[in-house]
Parts: structure tokens; C-alpha cells; sequence
């Protein structure tokens, strides 16, 4: 398969992301589509690891290799993260008894 | 570094002692405990010169090096004190003549706080101390240390009434012209240090290094050392602060600015005899300040009325004589007379102090007279002191202004004319001053009268022996037409100068010359001296100055020609300045920035919306943008 349908897909995640960052207000939703946009750059680097791998295999031993083993370390961290904003998503509620981030507008006063 | 001289270190050590206990305890000691301490740190050092002085006259001079003062690659300036025949005799007068009016002032100023006597002799102590480090120098930079510690101390002690503001401004004014002078002293170290590697005196005065200097570096290097010595020893046309320094206590007076501080000059290009002989060019400049110094500064005391402006202006005329001494070459008649003078300037000086203690603090000598009655101490000995400065025969005066004179002749007649008419001048100024003070029927008011007394022992002992020396002081110097052989000055000093009379060859008058002009000066001054004082012992003058008096009076109004001239633009400049340039330009742009900030800050204001979507929104485009300039734009 051609490298140009792992970049549009990607892009395509990417922009749903920010779309969805941008306009919803849920905390939630956002951070579902923060994770969007995290994995649209996963899939990106594993494509274009594996475009690397076709081109270099035999000359170079490890080629391709480093990007695949990077999303793993992506997911680990980004696994970490979720747990990190879920917590904060649940002390936001427990203080203002709501998830819209519109309310989260101390930093004005 | 055996040599028993390399004690010397003591000589400044007891007055910087005596400087910091009465500093520091200056509100604890009682007052006789501090003029104790003060006098006796004084006469201390007294003892130790004499020492010194017997040691370098049995022929042991010495350069004393104690520590590397600046030590930077090729530059070596050493903490180092020379001791020959110059200094020594510098020595002796600094200490002397310091001892007495350390203990004249501990009766002049008993009237003071304890607190502000204590501050008196700490002051009074610090400028012995760095006198003599002036003079004890063996190399430009300690000289320019004591030179500066003259000046701040002068600066202390005439502004030692600090609650006048007229004081403070003398005070100030004596401070700034001789920081005029310092400056060029400053240059010329510099100048000497670019040129010639060193400022020791030992390695400048020498035919090896003064043949590396060409012919412009000697003449502006001895210029702006003259300048220097035109600040501090108050000559054309740097001397209007010492009349103004008279605001200072008397004793301060007579030390200060008469027997010791304005000498600083003096020494200084005596010091450096050899440079200077070496350009003729700035002799003959040195000569003609001198001599326009003393006739000008003559002229201005014949119509003072205030006993210590009288002898202020005597004294920047007798500095004029000894620069004119310098001018022409004749260094030893210089020192001779800086020796004389300080004997004599100093009596009458304290010997004023002495008439305005008993005066209640009057100065007008219009407000005196007939005073011979009632102090009989002060008048016998301010006589003397007036004979000996007007050059009458036998006293010591008479040996040091003739040999000046003579020194004149021999380089010009005008010189020696111009020279005689201002010993004329002074001869009468003199006795004006003596005839209208002491003669006569008193004038103040019935008071006054009720209150004059002799002044006590602490003041009249100093007076008797500082008469006694201007009597007897001028015998080291027996011109060689009377006595051959007696000029034991001369002998004493000629090692000093033994390279400048190579260079000078200075040529001698004929003995039948000499009597001549001494027999002609003599007879002329007598006859001056009869007249004056008959004169104003009859009728003092007590009128109004008119016409030409009133110049003189308002001293050639060179103060208003200064003012006008230097201080009124200077203020102008000044004052423009502050309206225009400070409060235009500079606090325009201190205040600008802080409005720009204030105003941007307001403008953008509505950025910081808390909302945490626009936020995003913002980075997100920002980002995009970000991208089209680095893909797009530049390529």
C-alpha cells in the first residue's frame, strides 16, 4: 500500500482531534480526542517506519526498527497520562460537580 | 636594609596614632588628655626628624623601601620614604613649627565641646601625617597621596565651623581649585609613567631617563606639575580659595596656610629641580606666575581690613617669591625662604589669633588699636614677625628675600625691580597692619576694651619661640658677600641640587653688585617701614576705599571676573541640564518604557480570557502557522 494513505488517514485523525479539542466542552470528550490525535501520530511513525524498513533492509540490520519500538514507549507513557487526567477529570467534578470546561475559567479573576 | 634610618617609618606613624584615638575618642577623652595625645604625637615625630636630620647631616642619606605599593607587570611603584637633605629639612619645619600650633590650639580652642576639640586635633593630626607623607615620598604616587591628604584635610578644618554655610563654602571653594591643580599633577604622573617607565625619583632624576623625554614631554611635563603647584600653593591663577580659607580656626590658619600645606609646591618642583631645569621655557613661565602672584596678591593686601585676610594675602605673595625663586633657578633660595616664612607667617598669624581671642572674635583692625598696652607678649613678637617679613636687616627675613632678589638680578633687572617694589609693598602692608592693630588709641567698643587681656602661657610660649626663630633662622644663610662661608644652607642642600647647577650654571654676581642691591632694598624698605608706621600710628585708616582703593579692596574683583566667567556658565550648563535634558530626555524615556508597557499590556488585555478552548485555539493556529512559514515560506 502506498505511504499516502497512512498520511491522509493520519491527518485525518489528527484534524477529528483538534476539531474536537477545540469544540466540545466535555472534559471527557476532550481528552478522548487528545488521545485521537496522540495515536494519529503513532500511526504515522509506524508507517513511516516501515517505509524505512522496505527501503534499507539488507544494507542496514536495524533499519525501521526504532519507530515501531517508539510507539510502544508512546503508549506506555500515553497509558500513564490517561490515568493522570481521569484523576484530575475526577477532582474536577467532585469540586464544581460538572465536566465542562467552561467553568474553568479562574485564571481570568 | 640595615641602615638605622629605615626607622623613619615613625615620623608619620605617631601622627596617624594621634589621629585615630582622637578620632575614635573623641567623645570619651577629656580635653586635656586629648591635646596631650595631639601635641604629643606631633612632638614625637619633632624628635624622631631631629634624629633623622642629625643622621643625613653626618652625610647617611637613605632610601627607605618598606612593600610593593602597586606591583602590575613592568610597574613597580614601592611604599617608599627618601631621606636626604630636602626632605629632612621639610621634616623638621612640618614638625617644628606643627608642635607649637599643636599647643597654641590647645588654649586657642579650649572654648569648643570636648566632642568637637577631640575632631579638631584628630583633623589637625591627619594633616601632619600626610605632610609628611607628601614630603617623605620617594616617588610621585605617595607624594600625590599626602598631596591629596593635604587637601582633604584643608577642606576639614576650614570648613570646621560646618553650621556657617559661608564657611562651607570656602571650605568647598579650596577644595575644587585644588582639585583643579591635582588633576594636572595627576596627568603629569601619568605622563611621566608613559614616558620615562617610573615615578621614583631616584630612577626619574637621572641624565639615563630625562634623555628619553624629548623636549615638548619636559616642558608640558613640568607645566602640569606646575599647574598642581599652582592649586595647592596658591598662585595665579588658582589662589582665591586661601584668602577664603581664612574661615578656618586661626592655629589652622597659621599651619594650613602659612607654614606648611601651600609650601606643597614648592617642594614639589624644588623636588624635581632637575626636570625643571631642563626646560628653561617653564622656569621663565614659573618665574613671571611668581612674580605676578606676588605683586598682585601685594597689591590687594594694602587695603584689606580684616587682620587675617591681611596676612592670607601676604602669605600667597611670599609663595609668589619663593616661585619666583624657582623661576630663576635659584631652588635654594626657595627653600630658604620657605623655612623663614614659616617661622614668621606662622608667629604672626598665631600672634593674630592671639589679638582676635582677646579681641572677643573681632577681625576688623578698624575696630583695634593701641593694643600694645594691653598685650604686650603678642605685640612685642608680632613686631618681630613684622620686621622679619618686611626684610629688615639682622632678622631672617631680610638673609631669604635678598638671596631671592639676587637670584633675580641675576637672571633680569625687571625682575628684580618688579620683586623689590613688592617687598616695598609688603613692608607697608605690613606696617599698616601693625601700626593700625597696635598703635594708636583703641577704637571698639567699651566692652571689647573691658575684656582685652593677655592671652595665657599655652599661646605666648609659642610665640616667643617661633620669634626667637624668625630672628635667628635666617643665620643658615649668610649670603657669601658678607660672611664667606656661612651659608651653611646652601652647603647642606647643594647635593640635592648639584645636577641642576650643571645644567643652569646659574652665573654669581659680583660681590660689589651684591652689596649694591642689598644696600639699595635695605635703605628703600627702612624708609617704607618709617613711613607706614608713622603713618598709621597717627591717623589709622579707617575711611572708606575710594577709586582705586576700592578696587584693590575688592581684590581687582577677580572673585566677580571668576564667577562670572567659570561659575556662572558652569551653573547655566548646569541648570540646563536639569530642566532640559533630565527632565526632557532622560525621565522622557524612563517614563516612555513604562507607558509603552502599561499601554500594550492594557491593549491586550483581552487575550487572557480564561476560557481554556481559545487557549487551544490560539496554540493550534499559532502551530499552523508555524508550519506554513516553515514548509511554505521558507524554503
Amino acid at each position: 500500500m502506498p505511504i499516502n494513505y497512512y498520511i491522509f488517514l493520519s491527518i485525518a485523525l489528527f484534524a477529528i482531534g483538534i476539531v474536537g479539542v477545540l469544540t466540545r466542552r466535555n472534559a471527557i470528550i476532550i481528552f478522548m480526542c487528545i488521545e485521537l490525535m496522540l495515536n494519529a501520530v503513532n500511526l504515522m511513525l509506524v508507517a513511516f517506519s516501515k517505509m524505512h524498513h522496505l527501503a534499507k533492509a539488507g544494507t542496514v540490520a536495524t533499519a525501521g526498527t526504532d519507530g515501531q519500538l517508539f510507539v510502544f514507549f508512546i503508549m506506555v507513557v500515553a497509558a500513564a497520562e490517561v490515568s493522570v487526567g481521569l484523576a484530575i477529570i475526577v477532582m474536577m467534578y467532585r469540586n464544581i460537580h460538572s465536566v465542562d470546561v467552561n467553568f474553568l475559567n479562574r485564571l481570568k479573576h | 636594609m640595615n641602615n638605622s634610618l629605615q626607622l623613619a617609618w615613625l615620623i608619620p606613624f605617631f601622627p596617624l596614632l594621634g589621629f585615630l584615638i582622637n578620632g575614635l575618642g573623641r567623645k570619651s577623652l577629656s580635653k586635656s588628655l586629648i591635646g596631650i595625645i595631639g601635641s604629643g604625637s606631633v612632638l614625637a615625630s619633632f624628635i624622631v626628624s631631629v634624629w633623622v636630620f642629625l643622621q643625613v647631616k653626618g652625610g647617611n642619606t637613605f632610601d627607605a623601601v618598606y612593600f610593593d605599593f602597586i606591583s602590575v607587570a613592568n610597574l613597580n611603584i614601592p611604599f617608599a620614604f627618601k631621606l636626604d637633605q630636602l626632605s629632612s629639612i621639610f621634616l623638621l619645619i612640618i614638625t617644628g613649627v606643627g608642635f607649637l600650633i599643636h599647643v597654641y590650639s590647645t588654649s586657642y580652642m579650649h572654648e569648643e565641646k570636648p566632642e568637637h576639640f577631640g575632631r579638631y586635633f584628630a583633623y589637625l593630626n591627619l594633616f601632619v601625617f600626610s605632610m609628611l607623607l607628601l614630603v617623605m615620598g620617594a616617588n610621585f604616587v605617595i607624594m600625590f597621596i599626602g598631596w591629596e591628604g593635604v587637601g582633604l584635610c584643608s577642606y576639614l578644618l576650614i570648613g570646621f565651623w560646618f553650621k556657617n554655610t559661608e564657611y562651607n563654602k570656602a571650605a568647598s571653594k579650596a577644595f575644587i581649585m585644588n582639585r583643579i591643580g591635582d588633576l594636572a599633577f595627576l596627568i603629569a604622573i601619568f605622563w611621566l609613567l608613559l614616558k620615562a617607565g617610573s615615578v621614583s625619583y631616584n630612577e626619574i632624576f637621572t641624565t639615563a631617563t630625562l634623555d628619553k623625554l624629548n623636549g615638548t614631554d619636559k616642558i608640558a611635563i613640568t607645566l602640569l606639575l606646575f599647574i598642581g603647584a599652582t592649586g595647592k600653593s596658591a598662585q595665579i591663577p588658582l589662589y582665591t580659595w586661601l584668602p577664603d580659607a581664612m574661615a578656618g580656626p586661626t592655629p589652622v590658619s597659621a599651619l594650613i596656610h602659612a607654614a606648611t600645606m601651600v609650601t606643597a609646591g614648592i617642594y614639589m618642583i624644588a623636588r624635581s629641580n632637575m626636570l625643571y631645569s631642563m626646560a628653561p621655557l617653564t622656569l621663565n613661565i614659573i618665574a613671571v606666575i611668581g612674580l605676578a602672584t606676588a605683586l598682585l596678591a601685594a597689591t590687594i593686601a594694602l587695603k584689606q581690613n580684616d587682620i587675617k585676610k591681611v596676612l592670607a594675602y601676604s602669605t600667597v605673595s611670599q609663595l609668589g617669591y619663593m616661585f619666583l625663586a624657582l623661576g630663576t633657578g635659584s631652588y635654594v633660595a626657595a627653600v630658604f625662604h620657605v623655612m623663614t616664612h614659616a617661622f614668621f607667617k606662622a608667629l604672626l598669624f598665631l600672634g593674630s589669633g592671639s589679638v582676635i581671642h582677646a579681641m572677643g572674635g573681632e577681625q576688623d583692625i578698624r575696630k583695634m588699636g593701641g593694643l600694645n598696652k594691653y598685650m604686650k607678649t603678642t605685640h612685642l613678637t608680632f613686631l618681630i614677625g613684622c620686621l622679619a617679613i618686611a626684610g629688615i636687616p639682622g632678622l631672617s627675613g631680610f638673609f631669604s628675600k635678598d638671596e631671592i632678589l639676587a637670584g633675580a638680578f641675576a637672571k633680569s633687572p625687571i625682575l628684580y625691580g618688579i620683586g623689590l617694589f613688592t617687598a616695598l609693598l609688603t613692608a607697608f602692608y605690613m606696617f599698616r597692619l601693625y601700626a593700625t592693630t597696635f598703635r594708636g588709641s583703641f577704637r571698639g567698643t567699651h566692652e571689647q576694651e573691658h575684656h582685652l587681656h593677655e592671652s595665657p602661657a599655652a599661646i605666648t610660649i609659642p610665640l616667643i619661640i617661633l620669634a626667637i626663630l624668625s630672628v635667628i633662622g635666617g643665620y643658615v644663610g649668610v649670603p657669601e658677600f658678607i660672611m664667606h662661608g656661612a651659608h651653611t644652607l646652601k652647603d647642606f642642600l647643594a647635593p640635592v641640587f648639584a645636577e641642576s647647577n650643571k645644567i643652569l650654571e646659574p652665573h654669581e654676581l659680583s660681590h660689589s653688585t651684591e652689596w649694591l642691591l642689598t644696600g639699595i632694598s635695605t635703605v628703600l624698605i627702612v624708609i617704607t617701614v618709617a613711613y607706614a608706621w608713622s603713618r598709621f600710628s597717627k591717623k589709622a585708616d579707617t575711611a572708606e576705599a575710594e577709586g582705586f582703593g576700592k578696587v584693590l579692596q575688592n581684590k581687582w574683583y577677580v572673585d566677580e571676573l571668576y564667577d562670572k566667567i567659570i561659575v556662572q556658565p558652569l551653573n547655566g550648563l548646569a541648570g540646563f541640564l536639569n530642566s532640559v535634558i533630565e527632565t526632557k530626555v532622560v525621565d522622557g524615556i524612563v517614563n516612555g518604557v513604562g507607558r509603552l508597557v502599561s499601554y500594550s499590556g492594557r491593549q491586550l488585555r483581552w487575550l487572557q480570557s480564561g476560557q481554556v478552548g481559545a487557549y487551544v485555539l490560539l496554540m493550534v493556529i499559532s502551530m499552523l502557522l508555524f508550519f506554513v512559514f516553515q514548509f511554505f515560506i521558507r524554503k
